[in-house]
């Protein structure tokens, strides 16, 4: 027998394990951090996260490289080239803090709203939200205007609660899953992870998805639909559903407003529900046939029922959606599915729903009092992302599908979908948008909400748009998470006023983030007649090297994620699980570490102490002394009401869960746990949350909310209805003309499909396909660009186009196109692909680099054939000759569409660069070593 | 070394799931972490930030299009690709070092870094692709079936596995004893049909693929859909029928 | 396969080199005194430089000596073995000639032999991988045995030998392109086997597994333009075979012919063995969507 050498199969793993918050996208998986020699060495997932269980994605095994980046920035930077060339100057902390006081404390004197703040996909909104809101300025927002606030929007107006992370199916038990436009979603990996529970277990995957990659590639069934017509799809099926007589009626009768009665009377209530003295909406009860109050004691609802000729909401809608408009074979063509595809796939959904209802022996009582032996659940669940939500009929197809869960009573149900605390939460539990700034105090409110009709609009009394960003107005009446996307456009056009300085943290906007990149870096360098730049000043906080870095006035650097802390908080996106409450922290596994630099501080933390050199409320005590440490000492001690603060877990003497005092271990307690707290909902309260007793009783106690609120789906948005009415004459807030048609025709208050907007703008025979970006699993926008490990699988991107396009025009491998949309033109390398759309093309997403950032040489493949295809879509839709020019938005939310966009394909002459061709920028970090051979502790 | 065991007890390996693969590179990432801090040299790479950067992975994913040739749908399948740890490992035969070898006691191919060479006859002689030259270390790399996690007695029990398949999470990859015909990897194997890639090469690998399961059956709807219809819900008078009669039954 | 020029380098001179010796073991000539020196000087000249261009290739040339282990099992340890064993046992032959004008026939003849098997050695490296269809066929050996005795009796200036050496060359060179170029289709591998997926339909790559290269891609996917491959051919049969053997046939005595016929030998070989390696399909280039021809 041949020797064998002697292995060392026990080496040490490593000195410590360090357990903390992956933050190489937001969703916020548990890591163990490995240290040798007290550096990072090795990450891997923390087996006990409620997140992910162990597992971790490509981008958190790679977090180790963005840690290391060499585009780690390392000092505060002061601009002293041009903007955009990348030409700084690194100076200390105290000059950068100066500075920007010196910038910030006037305008706050003067007039608040000169300072627009804008943040990415941070994770600690309710904390910059506060500071912006002490600073009084009315114009903050995050990213979700141009992320997803369709389908945010469009889940809490109709059922409390969303799809993106604030919900999920329940994996161990549904039998059918439909999952639509998705490809990663912030969830990535318990997406994965129940996906792979759906397959173990031999449940059926359904995916509508015009492309076949990742998720849909293992679906069982996948209906390539034609981009923009899922609601026409889901209309579909409802109307088969109802020719089927397969909706749940029990369900609706209890748990939505299906049985209320709309007004049909001509005048300002036509539409709203009839409604009793105390304004509660009547239902027709069937014991008497005569109107009742929704909730009378006994009531038997007839969701059936007319009277007076005023209808039930479900009445309505079986005459809407039972009409041949929407029968398959009517909108088989424009969605690319056939007819008896659409009719198999209802049926498997009636047939699961109903054949395979499952029962839990789980007593439960429902907030009238009525105690359930059991708990029945219909195991078919769904899934969506932005492949529906960023289109501009996004929130209507959105309302479509959250209408057919409903229908099916698959909603927080045994084997359905289920909503993560803080959710349930309906529109009204959450506040209404605020705006009226006030020079030298706090604006009046929170930013950002929910309206419910005209009067919560954000317009002044000559009916111009309080914000920035014009959020709230007339052009997009519920866009809950504002409208960064508009942002710098607007600021540049002064268009509702100027600003003075634009305040941006962690957002790529010279760059991926932006629609329209090429346009918005020459708004950014823009200036006016006598020489200024017409945005006369920018603060952007990052942590790397990225594009927008060098268009920044003052670079105030971040640390990496493994370097600070954070709070994942219950006030904000936390990392709930159906079966639990449960926020996490960061905390400084490794200090952070720029030899020869001025060094790098936590962003939240700088903002504080900004907050208190500029002597904001809340932030500096009776002395006027800074009042928080730091971000932690925040953390800790921050009070929102009182009993509750950012952190759920460990409150008060160390027991309380959601309320307490501060607890001065708080934070030790959370890294002794594993960075985690997590507090199980009972048994009795998993499912039926917003109309269970039992969840309502443990959500009050946990600071979820202050009183039970139990409330019913509204498969009628009368919000939406009121905006309508408005439209149409009726009450003093009026829309102006010009968009009165748009919203009676969008804002309906039953889910409706009408063509994407860009369909109808440009000549389709010139743009005859659809272009789409996906996430790629292994890279994250653009700061996973920066990684040497994940570069590697992704350093550049083709446009995928389908075999008949690829035939029609001759393509063959190696090629280059110019790919056109209605205002701009841009070169690409080409791919041929036949799970595909016929009428479709796509890419990854932000792949493409600017030349010189991210610490890359300017040659990178990245720079050479990456590309976006952000320089071919427009925040405005081409000119109709109206003199007007119209948002590329969703009409009731604003939410960017993305993916309406249409483009001609042409072969070009062979090879690159991808164009167009942008100068390189310098890079403030110098560039990457040549060769990378880690072993930490050798 | 090169000599091939005549048989080995156990058969160590993994089986990778291709109906549920979502193509993530999860895999991919986690084994480069572990295998650039543990086991031999550190995976290189080169022109980390530059124009064309190259580094040693010992597992990557590739994707395929299928397309049936009777114009049904056509499918993408992640494809996830290691070492097999073949049984008749010509990897380990060709080397003039006695740097490769496979394992006696559970069967993993590995290569002693200290004897090889970096003659790459090795990397020639896989048909899978599964050894890579590392630039700077200059030995050759693969697959070491994180030998040096699944006996680790300083990891607690439940992480002595590989670190892939610690990390996938989708659940597509799975580690055991493929000489146990009763473990649940051969259970698995034998029950969805698992498979070997490039049988004519005569390499028998330990490592098996499941293939994906039959896609896009719901073409038509059901003969019996009538029977699923409630009678007479046609039409608006037909559907407030029904209600009123389900009403009744409530 | 990358055609590395070490690569070529090493087979083509240390053939060369091993073929004279084997010829000079064999005593087809035999040179006493300071022509011995220099033909054996040449001889080992030729296959030492070859097998030193050899390390070259390797990441770790300062463990060569590992090599000679795995005599029993690999290919490439006999190579080495066989190699050292066939410059040992030629040695005393040499030494006699040049210093004594003795031959020492039973060392020449097993130096000789060695000398043959080395080169059979090397050829084998190629033609037992499967993995390469192209050189996994009986070809290999006789093209590379060919291509070592033609070069050698060339350089010894036996002109009729070398003749009908070379023909015997130049058909084992056209063999191998007719039956290599057969090869990876008979050997039955193709994406379909690769994946496991060819029952279900055409298997086509959509996304390789990254987006720059790799040591695979460039060590073992090599492609070269059926257009460009025929005109080496061409100039490598011509050059290797045909030319060296009309002019030797023609001008059988004549300096001036053989020192021709050598060059040309000697830069058809290069041509032909940069074929040999650049027209060789590894079956790991049907993963990243190339095909086998
Ligand atoms: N064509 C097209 N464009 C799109 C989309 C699309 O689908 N198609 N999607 C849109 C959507 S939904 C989104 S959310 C946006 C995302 O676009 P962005 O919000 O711009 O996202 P990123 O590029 O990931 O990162 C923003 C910046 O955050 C920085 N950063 C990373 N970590 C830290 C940190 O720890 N601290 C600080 N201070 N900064 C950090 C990065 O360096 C980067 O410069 O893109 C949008 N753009
Ligand atoms: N790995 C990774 N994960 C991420 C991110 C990342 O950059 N990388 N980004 C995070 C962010 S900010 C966001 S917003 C989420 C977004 O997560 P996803 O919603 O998954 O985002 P996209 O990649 O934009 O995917 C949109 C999908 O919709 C499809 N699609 C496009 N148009 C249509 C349509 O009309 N109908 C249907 N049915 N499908 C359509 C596209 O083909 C694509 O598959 O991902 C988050 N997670
Ligand atoms: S999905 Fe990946 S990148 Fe995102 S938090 Fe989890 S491990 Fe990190
Ligand atoms: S981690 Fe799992 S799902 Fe992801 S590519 Fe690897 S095997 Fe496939
Ligand atoms: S897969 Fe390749 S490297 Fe692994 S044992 Fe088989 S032949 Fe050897
Ligand atoms: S590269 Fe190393 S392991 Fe491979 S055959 Fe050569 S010596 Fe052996
Ligand atoms: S078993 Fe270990 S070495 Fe092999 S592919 Fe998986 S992680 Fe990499
Ligand atoms: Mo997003």
């Amino acid at each position: 027998m041949p020797r064998q050498p002697a292995l060392d199969l026990s080496p040490a793993v490593s000195d410590e394990i360090r357990k903390t918050t992956c933050y190489m996208c937001a969703c916020r998986c548990g890591i163990n951090v490995h240290l040798k020699d007290g550096k990072v060495a090795y990450i891997e997932g923390n087996r006990d996260h409620p997140i992910n269980r162990g597992v971790l994605c490509a981008k958190g095994s790679a977090g180790i490289m963005q840690h290391l980046s060499p585009a780690r920035l390392r000092a505060p930077l002061k601009r002293v080239g041009p903007r955009g060339a990348g030409q700084f100057e690194e100076i200390g902390w105290d000059e950068a803090l100066d500075l920007a006081v010196s910038w910030l404390a006037p305008i706050r004197a003067k007039a608040p709203e000169k300072l627009a703040f804008f943040t990415g996909r941070d994770q600690s909104q309710s904390f910059t939200g506060w500071w912006a809101q002490a600073y009084g300025t009315p114009n903050y927002a995050a990213h979700g205007g141009f992320c997803s606030v369709n389908m945010a929007a469009a889940g809490i107006y109709t059922m409390g609660g969303a799809f993106w992370e604030f919900g999920q199916p329940d994996w161990d038990r549904t039998r059918l899953f439909m999952i639509f436009g998705v490809a990663e979603d912030h969830d990535s990996n318990p997406i994965k992870m129940g996906l792979g529970t759906l397959k173990a277990r031999g449940a059926r995957v359904i995916a509508v998805n015009p492309v076949r990659t990742g998720y849909n590639a293992i679906a069982d069934d996948w209906l390539a639909i034609t981009p923009g017509t899922d609601g026409l799809l889901i209309l579909a099926l409802v109307h088969e559903l109802f020719r089927l007589g397969r909706i749940d009626l029990d369900y609706l009768i209890r748990y939505t407003n299906a049985p209320f009665l709309v007004n049909a009377a001509e005048g300002d209530a036509k539409g709203l529900f009839l409604r009793d003295d105390d304004g509660k909406p009547l239902v027709i009860d069937r014991r008497t046939g005569a109107p009742a109050a929704w909730d009378a004691p006994g009531v038997q609802p007839d969701p059936g029922a007319q009277w007076l000729g005023h209808r039930t909401v479900l009445h309505l809608m079986a005459e809407r959606y039972l009409s041949p408009d929407n029968a398959p074979e009517a909108v088989a063509d424009r969605c690319g599915i056939p007819a008896a595809r659409i009719r198999a796939v209802a049926a498997e959904l009636a047939r699961v729903a109903f054949e395979e209802e499952i029962t839990l022996n789980q007593p439960w009582t429902d907030f009238r009092g009525h105690r359930h032996e059991t708990m029945i659940g219909r195991p078919v669940s769904f899934h969506a992302m932005r492949g529906i939500s960023a289109h501009s009929n996004g929130f209507q197809t959105a309302r479509a599908l959250h209408m057919l869960q409903i229908l099916l009573g698959s909603v927080e149900v045994p084997g359905g979908f289920r909503f993560k605390p803080p959710y349930p939460k309906p529109p009204e539990a959450h506040p209404r948008p605020h705006a009226r700034a006030t020079p030298g105090a706090p604006l009046d409110g929170p930013h950002l909400g929910y309206p419910l009709g005209p009067e919560d609009l954000l317009v002044g009394d000559d009916g111009q748009a309080l914000r920035i960003d014009k959020a709230f107005t007339w052009d997009n009446p519920m866009s809950a998470h504002g409208l960064m996307h508009m942002v710098i456009s607007n600021a540049h056009a002064g268009d509702p006023y100027k600003i003075d300085t634009l305040f941006l943290y962690m957002a790529n906007m010279a760059w991926n983030s932006s629609m329209n990149t090429s346009a918005v870096m020459r708004m950014l360098t823009d200036t006016d007649e006598a020489g200024e730049y017409v945005i006369p000043r920018i603060i952007y906080s990052d942590a790397y090297s990225s594009e927008m870095v060098a268009y920044a006035d003052l670079v105030l650097p971040d640390t990496t994620f493994l370097e600070r802390h954070d709070c994942i908080s219950l006030l904000d996106r936390p990392i709930c699980e159906a079966e639990a409450m449960a926020d996490s922290i960061r905390w400084p596994v490794v200090e952070p570490d720029r030899p020869g630099h001025a060094g790098v501080r936590g962003f939240q933390s700088v903002l504080l102490d900004l907050g208190a050199r500029l002597g904001l409320p809340g932030m500096v005590n009776d002395a006027g002394k800074a009042r928080y440490r730091d971000y932690a000492d925040y953390i800790v001690n921050h009070e929102r009401r009182p009993g509750v603060g950012p952190l759920a877990g460990w409150r008060g003497d160390g027991t309380g869960s959601g309320r307490g005092a501060p607890n001065p271990d708080q934070l030790q307690r959370y890294i002794d746990n594993g960075g985690f707290f997590l507090d199980p909902i009972p048994e009795e309260a998993q499912f039926f949350k917003p109309w269970n007793a039992a969840y309502q009783d443990w959500a009050v106690a946990r600071g979820l909310f202050d009183a039970p609120a139990p409330y019913l789906f509204n498969l009628y948005c009368e919000p939406l209805r009121k905006f309508q009415l408005a439209a149409e004459g009726h009450g003093h807030r009026q829309p102006p003309d010009h968009l009165r048609a748009r919203i009676r025709e969008t804002l309906d208050p039953l889910p409706l499909w009408y063509p994407p907007f860009e369909d109808e703008r440009v000549d389709i025979g010139q743009f005859p396909l659809h272009a789409l970006t996906q996430r790629p699993a292994a890279m994250y926008h653009s700061w996973g660009g920066q990684n040497a490990w994940l570069r590697q699988i992704h350093g550049m991107n083709p446009l995928y186009v389908s075999r008949r396009v690829w035939q029609e025009h001759g393509f063959a491998e190696g090629d280059w196109a110019w790919l056109t949309s209605a205002h701009g033109r841009i070169k690409v390398p080409v791919a041929r692909m036949d799970a595909l759309n016929d009428h479709t093309v796509w890419t990854w997403n932000a792949i493409g680099k600017r030349r010189g950032a991210w610490a890359l040489s300017p040659d990178a493949p990245e720079a050479e054939k990456g590309f976006l295809l952000n320089h071919l879509i427009h925040e405005l839709l081409p000119p109709r000759g109206d003199g007007l020019r119209w948002a590329n938005s969703d009409p009731v939310t604003g939410q960017a569409a993305w993916y309406d966009l249409r483009v001609g394909i042409e072969k070009a002459p062979p090879g690159g660069p991808s164009h167009p061709l942008h100068p390189a920028q310098a890079s403030p970090v110098g560039h990457g070593p040549e060769t990378v051979t880690l072993k930490t502790g050798r | 070394m090169t000599a091939l065991p005549a048989d080995t007890a156990r058969k160590l390996g993994l089986v990778i799931d291709l109906d549920t693969c979502v193509g993530c590179h999860a895999c991919v990432i986690a084994c480069k972490g572990w295998n650039t801090e543990n086991y031999g040299a550190p995976l290189a790479d080169t022109d980390a930030y530059g124009p064309a950067p190259e580094g040693t992975f010992l597992n990557r994913v590739h994707s395929y299009e299928m397309t049936p040739e009777d114009g049904a749908v056509p499918m993408v399948v992640h494809f996830p690709k290691s070492c097999l740890h073949c049984e008749n490992a010509p990897c380990v035969t060709v080397c003039p070092t006695g740097a490769s070898y496979k394992r006696v006691e559970d069967g993993i191919v590995l290569v002693n870094e200290e004897d090889c060479i970096g003659c790459g006859l090795c990397a020639w002689a896989c048909p899978y692709g599964a050894r890579e030259m590392d630039a700077v270390a200059g030995v050759m790399k693969k697959c070491t079936l994180c030998v040096d996690r699944i006996h680790n007695q300083n990891l607690p029990e439940e992480d002595r596995e590989p670190a892939c398949v610690r990390t996938c999470p989708a659940g597509a990859r799975h580690f055991g004893d493929l000489a146990d015909p009763d473990s649940a990897v051969s259970r698995l194997v034998a029950d969805r049909g698992g498979m070997d890639l490039m049988p004519e090469q005569d390499t028998r690998p330990v490592n098996k693929y499941l293939p994906p399961r039959p896609r896009d059956q719901l073409r038509e709807p059901p003969e019996q859909l009538a029977a699923l219809c409630e009678p007479t819900t046609d039409g608006l008078s037909g559907f407030l029928g029904w209600i009123d009669r389900t009403l009744g039954k409530i | 396969m990358h055609p590395a020029p070490s690569i070529i380098l090493f087979t083509v001179l240390s053939g060369l080199g091993l073929g004279l010796l084997c010829l000079l073991g064999l005593g087809l000539v035999m040179p006493t005194g300071w022509a011995a020196f220099w033909w054996f000087g040449l001889g080992y000249g030729l296959t030492l430089a070859g097998l030193g261009l050899s390390a070259f290739h390797l990441g770790h040339p300062e463990r060569a000596l590992k090599a000679f282990t795995q005599w029993r099992t690999s290919w490439l340890s006999r190579e080495a073995v066989l190699a050292t064993a066939a410059l040992l046992f030629m040695a005393p032959h040499a030494a006699g000639l040049v210093f004594w004008a003795t031959p020492l026939r039973g060392f020449g003849l097993v130096g000789a032999f060695l000398s043959l098997q080395t080169v059979l050695a090397t050829a084998m490296i190629y033609a037992q991988l499967r993995t390469v269809p192209r050189w996994n066929q009986w070809t290999t050996p006789v093209l590379f045995l060919s291509a070592a005795l033609a070069g050698g009796a060339i350089v010894i200036g036996a002109a009729r030998l070398a003749a009908l050496l070379l023909v015997i060359l130049g058909l084992a060179l056209l063999a191998h392109w007719w039956i290599g170029d057969r090869r990876f289709g008979a050997a039955g591998s193709n994406l379909g086997t690769a994946t496991g997926l060819g029952a279900r339909g055409r298997v086509r790559q959509l996304e390789g597994p990254h987006t720059g290269t790799n040591y695979l891609l460039r060590e073992m996917v090599h492609v070269v333009a059926r257009k460009h491959a025929l005109k080496l051919r061409i100039i490598a049969l011509a050059c290797a075979a045909a030319l060296p053997a009309l002019i030797l046939s023609a001008a059988p005595g004549s300096l001036v012919a053989l020192c021709i016929a050598v060059v040309l030998h000697v830069a058809g070989m290069l041509a032909s063995r940069w074929l040999f390696f650049a027209e060789a399909e590894h079956v790991v280039g049907l993963y990243y969507g190339h095909h086998g021809r």
